[in-house]
């Protein structure tokens, strides 16, 4: 069974219970699409993270779990690929980790190669390249059950025998499906198998051509298959790939995907907003000095939830994207997208997590994860921002109540609604423009990075591993986020608030502070823009959520909050603000960097400053060049 | 067991095939894809991880909205999806169709 892997000959013997105490390490290689992630849910269940490797923007899944001979075991879920040959970050920390090259990595003892028992022609191929890296390996077959539905016989012993390494077969996703692997797993590593030499390579063209002989004629050897295509998945692409039909279809998903972030978090994420502000007052009437009160409450406490504020919406729109990945319908509509997004040099998978944006940009950076190509994906999260997301609305909604008419205009249509699908309409001309830019600027040498995937056969989802996804992922976005966005909000909250106004002081608090300074020392900048220094002033907390700048407004030109706040606001500023000055405004606000969160996942999502700081300069840039041609042409036709 | 036999020996680019297009591949030959958004030996290996080799059956079975583009094809038992640009670099030879 262990052909060209030699048993060790337990140098130390003596130290032999060392086994209980340190894991042993199992690192999980595949195709993608090959159940690879349902084994590793079926092997772990709850005990798993989602992190990512230091530096680059990989997700990193481990688990752990114990055999039933006792052993812990540690899993490392990696990256799908189909050759060690690495074309992509993903790919390249699989071939790392397999050839124990990481240096933040332990080791694998153990590799077990995933492949689909109903799709095992590249597998095996890559089964023999993994051959060549000496360690000690075994090939589980998963989805052994649909496998044989479709009539496909695999001659297991055969296989094994002529691949010289064992063979199991495992149904992750039914209770018990995997104990033939676990028992596997406990002989394979009782065997204590030493690692032999690795001879691997990145094969060329040809080697790469007869190692596929090689698995065809293995697949000869002990497979019996008709080799046709799933009944389901060709009456499924029958109409999900038609080239009308499909597109209306993905269309209608999206559409009801875009509901559900938008709309269905709605009332949690009011409920998660109320629950902090209720706190907050709570804070705010505790007999504490009151600059201690005014850091827990705004700072700490408001700076918590406006993270927290987001958990549904990251929620909901995960459990989607993962029910669709599971179902195996991602693929399709990268396909469907792919020509549409390719003439902005997008690439097909960037849809989902733009049109996501739309409710916020934070998830939609975080869904950036579907795009495997790093290039493809960084330009995706550079314009995710500009898409108009929901905290736009509300200044959105103030500015355009207060300064544009309430009339119709061709007699059906209103005009404040024609101005507000105008702000969303010039957002997405913008984010194709800057990623058409982008992709020629930044990417020149690899302009036509090639659209090639696999389209697997659509498969049942399982819920347990579909929520196990969607709960990894929250609790990861909470831990990320939560540190880097809350040092932002308390770093605002000290521009705010610092220095406090001097006793006697007549005027708003934060018109004594740091931000006050700043709204007054970049008066020069912005008055080109048409932008007094109370709009200058406002934009410092307005970088912590686009939204706070209505509020800020409302301090500044000292109104009382309550019902009718906003508008009070509204009448205060048409009587102070010119038109000129309000459409500025609002074009800055489709472009400028407003959002403190959004940059800092950015920063997370990217592994990088660099990144973060090309999006926010870039954004700032578009905004103020905007700003300045509305104000400027708005003047110049009388509006000022 | 559809007949396999090649009833032609007249080759085209799979890059030009139409969908229910059934055939075999014949050669990789990346002079013929010239558009392709890789240097020609990084895409000849690409195709041959995704299953792309000599004597493979082939079927095309869908294709995209715009310009026919991306397509779909059936390799060997595989779907997988590319742009005529880089199918290009697939000759294929028509087989019978199944009757």
């Amino acid at each position: 069974m262990n052909g060209d892997i030699s048993v060790a000959p337990l140098p130390r013997a003596e130290q032999a219970p060392e086994s209980t105490a340190a894991a042993a390490i199992v690192a999980l290689v595949g195709n993608p699409n090959c159940g690879k992630t349902a084994l590793f849910n079926a092997l772990t269940g709850s005990r798993q993270k989602v992190a990512n490797y230091p530096g680059v923007t990989v997700e990193k899944k481990t688990g752990q779990f114990t055999t039933p001979a006792g052993r812990a075991i540690k899993v490392v879920d990696l990256p799908g690929t189909y050759s060690l040959r690495a074309r992509s970050p993903d790919e390249e920390i699989t071939r790392d980790a397999v050839l124990g090259r990481l240096a933040t990595e332990a080791v694998p003892d153990l590799i077990v190669c995933v492949a689909d028992a109903s799709n095992l022609r590249l597998a095996l191929r890559l089964v023999l390249e993994l051959k060549h890296v000496g360690r000690p390996l075994l090939l589980s077959l998963n989805m052994m059950d649909i496998a044989r539905k479709r009539g496909i016989e695999i001659d297991i012993d055969r296989l094994s025998a002529a691949l010289g390494i064992p063979v199991v077969s495992s149904v992750a996703v039914r209770r018990g499906g995997t104990d033939g692997l676990l028992a596997e797993l406990d002989r394979a590593l009782d065997r204590r198998l030493q690692a032999g030499v690795s001879d691997w390579h990145a094969p060329n063209a040809s080697e790469l051509r007869s190692g596929q002989r090689e698995a065809d004629r293995l697949l000869r050897l002990a497979v019996r298959s008709e080799g046709r295509l799933d009944p389901g998945t060709a009456k499924a692409d029958a109409l999900l790939l038609h080239p009308v039909a499909g597109l209306v279809i993905l269309l209608a998903i999206l559409f009801v995907m875009f509901q559900a972030v938008f709309a269905w978090a709605r009332p949690l994420m009011d409920a998660i907003s109320d629950g902090f502000t209720w706190f907050g007052a709570l804070v705010g009437e505790a007999p504490l000095p009151e600059i201690l009160r005014s850091f827990l409450k705004d700072g700490v406490i408001a700076g918590v939830g406006s993270v927290i504020v987001f958990l549904p919406q990251i929620t909901i729109l995960f459990f989607f994207i993962l029910l669709l990945e599971d179902l195996g319908y991602m693929a399709r509509a990268a396909f469907l997208m792919d020509k549409i997004m390719g003439g902005a040099g997008l690439h097909g998978r960037a849809f989902i997590p733009l049109l996501s944006s739309f409710a916020c940009a934070i998830p939609g950076i975080m869904a950036t994860r579907v795009i495997d190509d790093r290039r493809d994906r960084l330009t995706t999260i550079l314009v995710a921002p500009l898409m108009t997301c929901s905290a736009r609305i509300p200044v959105y909604t103030l500015i355009i109540s207060a300064f544009i008419p309430d009339r119709q205009v061709w007699g059906v249509v209103g005009l404040q609604g024609l101005v507000m699908f105008g702000l969303y309409a010039v957002g997405i001309v913008g984010a194709l423009v800057v990623s058409f830019i982008a992709k020629r600027l930044f990417w020149r040498t690899n302009a036509g990075e090639p659209f090639m995937l696999e389209l697997p056969d659509y498969k049942i989802p399982q819920l347990k591993s579909l929520l196990l996804g969607v709960w990894a992922r929250a609790l990861a976005f909470l831990k990320r986020a939560g540190t880097t966005i809350l040092s932002m909000m308390i770093l605002i909250w000290v521009l705010a608030s610092f220095p406090q106004p001097p006793d006697g002081a007549t005027g708003p608090a934060i018109n004594y502070s740091l931000a006050a300074m700043i709204g007054n020392a970049i008066a020069p900048l912005t008055h080109p823009l048409g932008f007094n220094w109370q709009i200058n002033v406002a934009l410092v907390p307005g970088m912590a959520a686009r939204e706070v700048a209505v509020g800020a407004l409302g301090t500044i030109y000292s109104i009382d909050g309550g019902e009718s706040a906003a508008d009070k606001i509204g009448q205060v500023l048409s009587g102070q603000w010119s038109l000129a000055t309000a459409l500025a405004f609002l074009a800055w606000y489709i472009f400028a960097p407003q959002c403190a969160s959004t940059l800092a996942v950015i920063r997370r999502e990217t592994g990088s400053w660099k990144w973060m700081a090309v999006t926010f300069f870039y954004m700032l840039a578009l905004a103020y060049a905007a700003a300045f041609a509305v104000f400027q042409v708005a003047s110049a036709l009388g509006a000022g | 067991m559809p007949d396999q036999t090649i009833i032609s020996h007249r080759t085209l680019p799979l890059g030009e095939a139409r969908v229910g297009f059934r055939g075999r591949i014949v050669a990789l030959d990346m002079h013929s894809a010239d558009g392709a958004g890789l240097p020609g030996p990084e895409l000849e290996r690409r195709l041959i991880e995704l299953g792309f080799v000599e004597g493979a059956t082939v079927e095309l079975l869908h294709q995209g909205l715009f310009g026919g583009d991306p397509i779909a094809v059936r390799v060997a038992g595989t779907t997988i999806a590319l742009r005529r640009r880089e199918a290009m670099a697939v000759s294929v030879a028509p087989m019978k169709t199944p009757s």
